[in-house]
């Protein structure tokens, strides 16, 4: 076990020689179930132990970043539904952001609200999501990922009403969003919004009591905190271990200021505290939805004056960023005056939280590096873009 | 960073009242839970969602965006609404639209495309297309069912297979087709209006301009003379 950051540099040299035959080698993925995608692991086994553990990704890549170079601004927003595509609206939103703050472009206050709205509801997906994965890695297929994907399946019928699309929304525009609520959505939201306090209610009483989870995720793949900031790690990662980091509040962006809410907070920063500081976020997170649903102004949801076609930002920088369900999720873009962005970066989380893995695995069973990865939260669609 | 913050509250291994723990305990609530759902899967109307696909269709959102169509107004070879100006074929993020403009025989252009072909199978439906199109010409259909078995000619729409009636979009989409139509409507209103004035115009102009001239005549003969 790591105990401080000296030793992140340290992981043990393999044995040669006669000692070789002993460890064992596994290619863990890239076809596993329990690495969520095509991502997989070289580990080395010194009999149920890890004595090192290498990732291999890019299995997905799709140069992401190049394609945008060669697109219009406005080309590159169905892209970003693919990155992480399990919370489209929030990759959206986080590049809706970055152009707006390049070209200095005002939104409007109802597609402010409908933007807290919609990442809101993605941040319930993703963490309700989460805690199926997550059980499933311990072994329980089917019930948990079925009740999670249940609720899911209704916050994906109110974006299909919404954005004509379950999960590739391409919603977000520079300046507001696509096209206004249908009739009855907020109240369709507010019901959901209504019904879902119960379900985690469930939820919680199906997993947190259960011995199975308790014996397999409490003291597991923690890490002091200084690592895990040094690390970059951001999101609910970094949250369980008790730093209190969170962009909506230190950095707020869009209306953010204006709701109550609290960032939850973990101690130990084991694998348990990551899952139960998820379903604290989504408390949290039913908060501001209704606090943004009671206050949802009239008016427009798309600047009058933004550009659609031919659209050309200044010559200069921006990084916008915004806290996305996994972390802090930014675009970073360089124009060149022209219509297509001269560099296009993300700042992915789930790929910068990834990066700590071996650090958490390595004298820890190979059973527990599949809760480790699976509490980590990622998307190789956005680990590898 | 001063926000408040709630600490999670950790769960030692679930106690009974009593003060002993019953091994597993935690593990029947869950089953309790498990239950519940099972049986209520049975009798409990919202939560019976199955739909027998081919035979009984949920109904699409009003939103619901798929593959794109062009509208013609009424004779697709005539008064198809492109103009073959190519903006959505450059805004199409996978460019998966080819166009060719139609040029007469002295290459002028006749506004309209010759060929305007859609790959299905690079289309990824985002709907830019009909987003930028500037002639109300390009929108989301809501076909869904368009897998097919020739997997070259199939999956390559045409301007044969793309171009489907204004009355198609307006029973599709109603509201958004009515508001289309009113404003091409008032355009086209417009339009005449501005037309007949710049006649009127273009005339009342020549009548003064022979007037001058008229008024202007004696002069120069008296001039002249």
């Amino acid at each position: 076990m790591i105990s401080d950051s000296s030793m992140l540099y340290s992981t043990p040299a393999l044995e040669t020689g006669d000692d070789e035959d002993q460890l064992l080698r596994v290619s863990l993925g890239p076809q596993h179930p329990s690495t969520h995608g095509v991502f997989r692991m070289n580990v080395v086994l010194d009999g149920e132990t890890v004595v090192s553990l290498k990732p291999v990704f890019g299995y997905l890549h799709r140069n992401h970043e190049k394609i945008a170079e060669n697109a219009t601004y406005l080309s590159s927003m169905p892209y970003t539904d693919r990155l992480d595509y399990i919370c489209p609206l929030s990759n959206n939103w986080a590049y809706a952001h970055a152009v707006e703050k390049l070209a200095g472009i005002e939104v409007p206050e109802r597609a402010e609200y409908m933007r807290v709205i919609l990442a809101e509801l993605t941040r319930l997906i993703n963490h309700t999501a989460f805690a199926g994965f997550i059980l499933g890695d311990m072994g329980a297929w089917g019930s948990a990922l079925m009740y999670a994907f249940r609720e899911r399946e209704k916050i994906l019928d109110l974006f299909e009403d919404l954005t004509g699309a379950r999960m590739m929304a391409n919603f977000m525009r520079f300046g507001g969003c696509r096209n206004d609520l249908p009739a009855g959505w907020a109240m369709k939201c507010g019901k959901l919004v209504d019904d879902y306090g119960p379900f985690l209610d469930e939820m919680e009483k199906f997993l947190v009591g259960n011995e199975i989870l308790l014996a397999r995720t409490q003291d597991v793949g923690q890490l002091p905190k200084d690592i895990l900031i040094n690390g970059g790690i951001t999101g609910p990662m970094l949250r369980a271990a008790g730093v209190n980091y969170d962009i909506r509040k230190v950095e707020p962006y869009g209306i953010y200021e204006r709701f109550d809410f609290r960032i939850p907070l973990g101690e130990i920063g084991d694998c348990y505290d990551r899952i139960m500081i998820r379903f604290l976020e989504m408390r949290e997170s039913l908060k501001i939805l209704r606090q943004a649903l009671d206050q949802l102004p009239e008016g427009d949801y798309i600047h009058p004056k933004a550009k659609i076609r031919n659209f050309k930002p200044p010559v200069g920088e921006a990084y916008g960023r915004i806290e996305g369900p996994k972390g802090e999720l930014g675009f970073h873009l360089i124009s060149d005056g022209t219509t297509n962005p001269y560099r296009y970066r993300v700042r992915p989380p789930s790929f910068i939280n990834l990066t700590l893995l071996e650090d958490m695995c390595l004298g820890l069973d190979l059973a527990d590096v599949v809760i480790i990865l699976g509490s980590i939260d990622i998307v190789l669609g956005e680990v590898d873009r | 960073m001063d926000s408040p913050s709630s600490t999670i509250e950790r769960l030692p291994a679930p106690k009974r009242p009593g003060g002993w723990s019953i091994p597993g305990w935690g593990l029947l609530q869950g089953l309790a839970v498990t239950g519940r759902n099972m049986v209520e899967s049975y009798y409990k109307k919202e939560r019976m969602t199955t739909i027998q696909y081919p035979e009984e269709r949920a109904p699409i959102s009003p939103n619901f965006r798929n593959f794109p169509f062009l509208v013609f107004d009424t004779d697709p070879a005539a008064d198809l609404r492109c103009t073959a100006c190519s903006i959505c074929e450059k805004e199409c993020p996978p460019q998966c639209i080819y166009i060719v403009l139609d040029r007469d025989e002295n290459g002028k252009s006749l506004k309209r495309p010759r060929v305007f072909d859609i790959d299905l199978s690079v289309c990824m439906n985002c709907g830019i297309c009909a987003e930028v199109c500037p002639f109300d010409s390009i929108y989301m259909d809501g076909e869904y069912e368009l897998s097919t078995d020739d997997r070259f000619g199939g999956l390559l729409f045409g301007l044969d297979r793309l171009a489907k009636s204004a009355e198609y979009h307006m029973k599709l989409r109603p509201e958004q087709a009515t508001e289309v139509m009113a404003r091409r409507k008032a355009e086209e209103e417009k339009k005449a209006a501005a037309a007949a004035a710049k006649l009127a115009k273009a005339k009342a102009d020549a009548e003064a301009k022979a007037k001058a001239a008229a008024e202007v005549k004696p002069e120069e003969k008296g001039e002249e003379v």
